[in-house]
């Protein structure tokens, strides 16, 4: 592992786009991706035939990809990606994107995450989700991944001590901190007694354990920090990202992912350590995956989470600022863009465009992403370190 | 008496014509039904078997065939209701004229004379008939003339209970018949034309072991003269005076068929004593 | 919670009958390597064999070495319950109607992990489990994990029974009860506790030794059936087709010559009449009503069994034609397994060596009791199997096919 990789100066990202989340919607992705794209020029003030590089993430924009999108929003871009990975998209986008732009290869990155959900997409998507997961899991029982995840979580559990209380503690915050986000899906309070007697879903997670499949897309433009300040686009600066595919691939269960590996080349790059992070967005599908980015990312050690959490506050205001909109476990999952939602509020808090409630004097923001559940544990991990300028 | 030359023909036939209309003549139909619950032939296991008849529907005004309904057929030669060829037995397989195709036609139409043994029959499963109990029949009802049928009244058709009209033990079949020597006195002294049974051979069941074996078949076929077998309703029909109309498919080479055999009863010989 | 099978109540006629619903059964084809043990209740998973890296989920290259040359092999199952779930809601029709629903993480002692149906009677994680292969309502292979020890039957667990043919309760045809194999059938299927047989027969002037007794026997009607006659199936399945759960084929046709010992196709045909359209009648007349009752409560259709032969799989000359005609009837069977899987409706194949019966007196031994062709039956009825080789004769041709169809048939014919 290589302590550190090259630096990402003068990278900027900038523009931090939301379209309002539906539950169920008769619209394409392509529409939902569209409106992103809209506001993004918009907000940046140039028009659609300045963005020369575009990378997309979306679950249901079958049968198209990346390449469609260029024709049917009539876009003419000298860079071009689509990524399939699902929450750490986001992540994973930025790093190419930011590539892209320190060797010219593009000068504007349009990174669009967007998913439409009809009333059958979820049992569609997930029904061939893999290969793996199509023979493997999907025939037993059709539970989707809270089957995946629910064997995760009760590992977890038996292994590190861990109980529902404290999984609760951080679905609580969240709920508090979506309370001030207005595209949150979810509107009301909740409380540690609502989450510990909700109804089963997987033995032992429970309904708000679980994030609501809805459509919308979150979306932000990379380009170099002389590009933002020549438009006069307040921006943030990337610092440092890292990926890993299929990490401790012989580990029997997953109780430690990706992040493990490079955290050490994330923060050096950066010049920063765990202490110096104001706010932290994790990936939130599940609350056992963001107790192991917790552990992972460095703020605690492996298997320490519970005792973490039960030292710590997550409010907005609290001790340690996390999933400060709510995460998709309050705001919703809108497909792929469940692993931009992150990024997008990290860019907000960071450069004083906050929509909900704002964490005071944040400098650093450490966003993680996660995600494919190929078979019986997430694949794909990454995470960056932003700045404010 | 005075000699009468017989009336020209086309009035006899009017007049027979006349006479089915009329009801003077009846028509007795000795035929069971064809289908495939009626039992069938069984040979040992070993040897070539004779299918039991069959229907498979090609079309019943379906989209098959919409206007129409009709069906293929399998069945062996010997099924049913049947009659038997001279070419049937090895005894008669030189003969000429044997088969289906090649019988004279005029064999077809002849008189048939009813012995009823349908008492003793029913008493002994393996009742013979014998040359005796002919002879004692003829006292009553006269000579039997030549080239006519010998029907061979037991009621067995009457048993609509397959397993009892195949009536096998372990010994094998057990249904009455005529004896040997009674088909040789039938053949040598009566000239008769054919032998007729309503059990499912005109040899008795336990005729594999007669000297010789299925006396019937042998010498009849053997002198040329034909079988008909599951006939029915012979008690319908008088000792002497009915004729039968009795043609067998023509088949190419055909050792038998199934037929319908139909028998012309006068009605005022009908109720006679038997 | 495991239970005995209990007898089923009596149905409400006012309520509308389940329709038959299905597990996922979208497979890839490496996949489906499983089906090929899971059909004969053997769990078998790829080897690579170059590295002997044992391969879960199939896949088209060794995960340690990239080999292609992954062999399908017999595993003993042995592994650890590391983590467990209770399903409480589905996506899918079929485990929405069984919530909730028992599912393990394993891993094997070869090193992999896999996700399975769980066994009501397992401890809780972390414990001892053997996993099995078994075939699901839809007929594709699935693992379910077994407690390590004992005998506990698959049909027990409430959850499970699904994957069986149990003939508990059941009401069953035997198509031919007359033949030896068929009344062994009709006794053995009596003992698993069948709710009633109906013993097909036909030629009711033939009384084989033994079948004047079947009449005699409890919960058994004798039913006139005659397999060669459409329209006495046809009878039979209007009289009585609704009510029937598991079909029990046993009738057939068999005579020993090869293809010259008998002038004429008369017994190929007799043989064909009864060993394929007979199988061919009986499908269409049984087939679309036992479809219908796919779901319909505990003692639902279930299962259709034909008898069949391993000369189906290469002809054996000494018996020509009738190999031939169990070839038919086995391509028709197939047919009939592809038609009854919408429905949930297992179909088993049985292959026997030779029956020890009066056509295969000439035969050397080993030869298979027809008592001992019954208990493959209702073994592979209370199982989760599709293709039943009974005894070593069939066991030893199926692993010479398998080996090399081409020298088999050299073999036989010698």
């Amino acid at each position: 592992m290589a302590s550190r990789t090259a630096s990402y100066e003068g990278v900027a990202v900038a523009v931090p786009v939301t379209v309002p989340y539906e539950r169920f919607t008769i619209r394409g992705a392509h529409w939902f991706i569209a409106r992103a794209l809209k506001q993004l020029v918009e907000g940046a003030g140039i028009s659609k035939d300045e963005i020369d590089g575009l990378c997309v993430a979306s679950f249901t924009l079958a049968p198209d990809s990346a390449v469609g999108l260029t024709q049917h929003l009539g876009l003419s871009t000298r860079w071009l990606d689509h990524v399939p990975m699902g929450g750490a998209s986001g992540i994973v986008s930025l790093r190419r994107a930011a590539r892209a732009v320190q060797a010219g290869d593009a000068e504007i990155v349009a990174c669009i995450a967007g998913d439409t959900n009809h009333v059958d997409s979820f049992r569609l998507s997930t029904a061939t989700f893999s290969m793996f997961a199509q023979d493997a899991v999907y025939p037993y029982g059709a539970g989707g991944p809270n089957t995946s995840f629910a064997f995760l979580t009760a590992y977890y559990m038996r292994k590190y001590g861990a109980t529902s209380q404290d999984f609760g503690r951080l679905c609580v915050a969240q709920r508090a901190n979506a309370l001030h986000f207005p595209h949150a899906l979810f509107k009301k309070p909740l409380t540690l007694d609502e989450y510990l007697n909700a109804r089963l879903v997987a033995d032992p997670l429970r309904l708000f354990d679980c994030v609501m499949p809805c459509a919308g897309a979150e979306a932000f433009l990379v380009m170099s920090e002389d590009r933002a300040k020549r438009l006069g686009l307040p921006h943030a600066r990337l610092t440092s990202a890292i990926e890993r595919h299929n990490a401790f691939r012989d580990d029997p269960v997953q109780d430690r992912g990706g992040w493990a590996m490079d955290r050490d080349c994330l923060y050096e790059t950066a010049g920063v350590g765990p202490a110096d992070i104001d706010l932290v967005e994790v990936y939130d599908d599940y609350p056992v995956i963001c107790v192991l980015q917790l552990e992972d990312l460095g703020f605690c050690g492996k298997g320490e989470g519970p005792d973490f959490i039960r030292r710590h506050s997550f409010e907005v205001n609290g001790s340690f600022p996390y999933n400060t909109s709510g995460g998709q476990l309050s705001i919703g999952q809108a497909g792929a863009a469940g692993g931009t939602l992150g990024l997008v509020e990290a860019i907000r808090q960071l450069t004083g465009q906050t929509l909900g409630a704002k964490v005071e004097k944040a400098r650093h923001a450490l966003v993680s992403g996660f995600g494919m559940i190929n078979f019986d544990r997430g694949l794909c991990t990454g995470a960056a370190i932003l700045a404010a300028t | 008496m005075t000699y009468q030359s017989p009336a020209p023909g086309h009035e006899i036939l009017a007049s027979f014509t006349t006479a089915l209309a009329t009801g003077a003549i009846r028509i007795v139909d000795l035929t069971q039904t064809l289908g495939p619950d009626f039992p069938s032939i069984v040979m040992p296991p070993e040897m070539g078997q004779s299918r039991a008849f069959r229907m498979e529907e090609i079309s019943r005004y379906d989209e098959r065939g919409g206007a129409w309904y009709w069906n293929n057929l399998s069945f062996g030669e010997h099924t049913g209701t049947h009659f038997d060829a001279p070419i049937h037995w090895v005894s008669g397989r030189d003969l000429p004229n044997s088969s289906t195709d090649t019988i004279p036609v005029a064999d077809f139409i002849a008189p048939a004379v009813v012995i009823d043994c349908s008492k003793q029959s029913s008493a002994d499963a393996d009742f013979l008939l014998t040359r005796d109990f002919i002879k004692t029949w003829e006292t009553v009802h006269g000579t039997i003339p030549p080239r006519c049928w010998v029907l061979m009244r037991t009621d067995w058709s009457k048993k609509s209970d397959p397993a009892a009209y195949q009536n096998f033990d372990e010994t094998g079949q057990h249904t009455p018949g005529p004896d040997p020597d009674t088909v040789r006195f039938l053949l040598n002294e009566r000239d008769v034309l054919g032998f007729g049974t309503e059990t499912i051979g005109t040899d008795a069941g336990q005729a594999a072991h007669f000297l010789p074996p299925y006396p019937c078949h042998y010498y009849m076929h053997g002198a040329g003269r034909y079988g008909l077998q599951c006939l029915t309703k012979l008690d319908l029909l008088p000792p002497t005076g009915s004729s039968l109309i009795a043609p067998p498919l023509k088949i190419l080479q055909g050792s038998g068929s199934p037929l319908r055999v139909l028998a012309l009863v006068p009605s005022n010989l009908v109720g006679a004593a038997p | 919670m495991s239970e005995t099978i209990k007898r089923p109540k009596r149905k409400n006629p006012i309520l509308r009958t389940r329709s038959p619903t299905l597990p996922p059964d979208r497979r890839s084809r490496i996949a489906l390597g499983l089906v090929r043990g899971a059909a004969q209740g053997k769990l078998e998973l790829q080897r690579c064999a170059d590295c002997g890296t044992v391969q879960y989920p199939p896949r088209e290259a060794c995960v340690r070495c990239l080999s292609a040359e992954l062999e399908w092999t017999l595993m003993s199952g042995r592994g650890e319950l590391v983590s467990e779930t209770m399903l409480r809601h589905s996506q899918e029709l079929f485990f929405r109607e069984r919530v909730p629903w028992r599912l393990g993480l394993i891993r094997l002692t070869e090193g992999v992990s896999l996700v399975a149906h769980l066994d009501a009677r397992c401890g809780p994680a972390p414990s001892t489990v053997k996993v099995e292969a078994a075939l699901d309502r839809a007929g594709q292979a699935v693992l379910v994990a077994r407690p390590d020890a004992g005998d506990a039957a698959l049909a027990d667990d409430p959850k499970l029974r699904d994957m069986t043919s149990d003939p508990r309760f059941r009401k069953v045809l035997v198509t031919d009860a007359k033949s030896p194999v068929g009344q062994a059938v009709v006794r053995t299927v009596l003992e698993a506790g069948a709710d009633l047989v109906w013993a097909g027969h036909c030629e009711p002037w033939k009384k084989p030794p033994g079948w004047p007794a079947i009449a005699e026997l409890p919960k058994t009607m004798l039913v006139p059936l005659d397999v060669t006659d459409t329209r006495s199936v046809n009878e039979l399945a209007a009289e009585l087709g609704f009510k029937v759960d598991i079909v029990i084929n046993t009738a057939e046709h068999h005579r020993t010559f090869g293809l010259f010992g008998r002038a004429g196709v008369e017994t190929a045909k007799a043989e064909m009449e009864t060993n394929c359209f007979g199988l061919l009648r009986l499908a269409q007349a049984f087939g679309p009503i036992m479809q219908a009752r796919g779901a319909d409560g505990d003692a639902s259709a279930v299962a259709w069994v034909n008898l069949l032969s391993i000369y189906a799989l290469s002809n054996f000359p000494q018996h020509a034609t009738y190999s031939a005609s169990m070839a038919a009837a086995l391509s028709v069977a197939q047919a009939l397994r592809a038609e009854m899987r919408v429905a949930g409706i297992r179909v088993v194949n049985i292959f026997p060596g030779p029956i020890d019966d009066e056509w295969n007196q000439l035969l050397l031994p080993p030869k298979l009791a027809p008592s001992a062709v019954a208990r493959a039956i209702v073994a592979a009825l209370k199982g989760s199997v599709e293709d039943v080789y009974p005894g070593d004769i069939a066991q030893d041709w199926l692993a010479r096919f398998r080996d090399n169809p081409k020298a088999l048939e050299r073999e036989l014919g010698r």
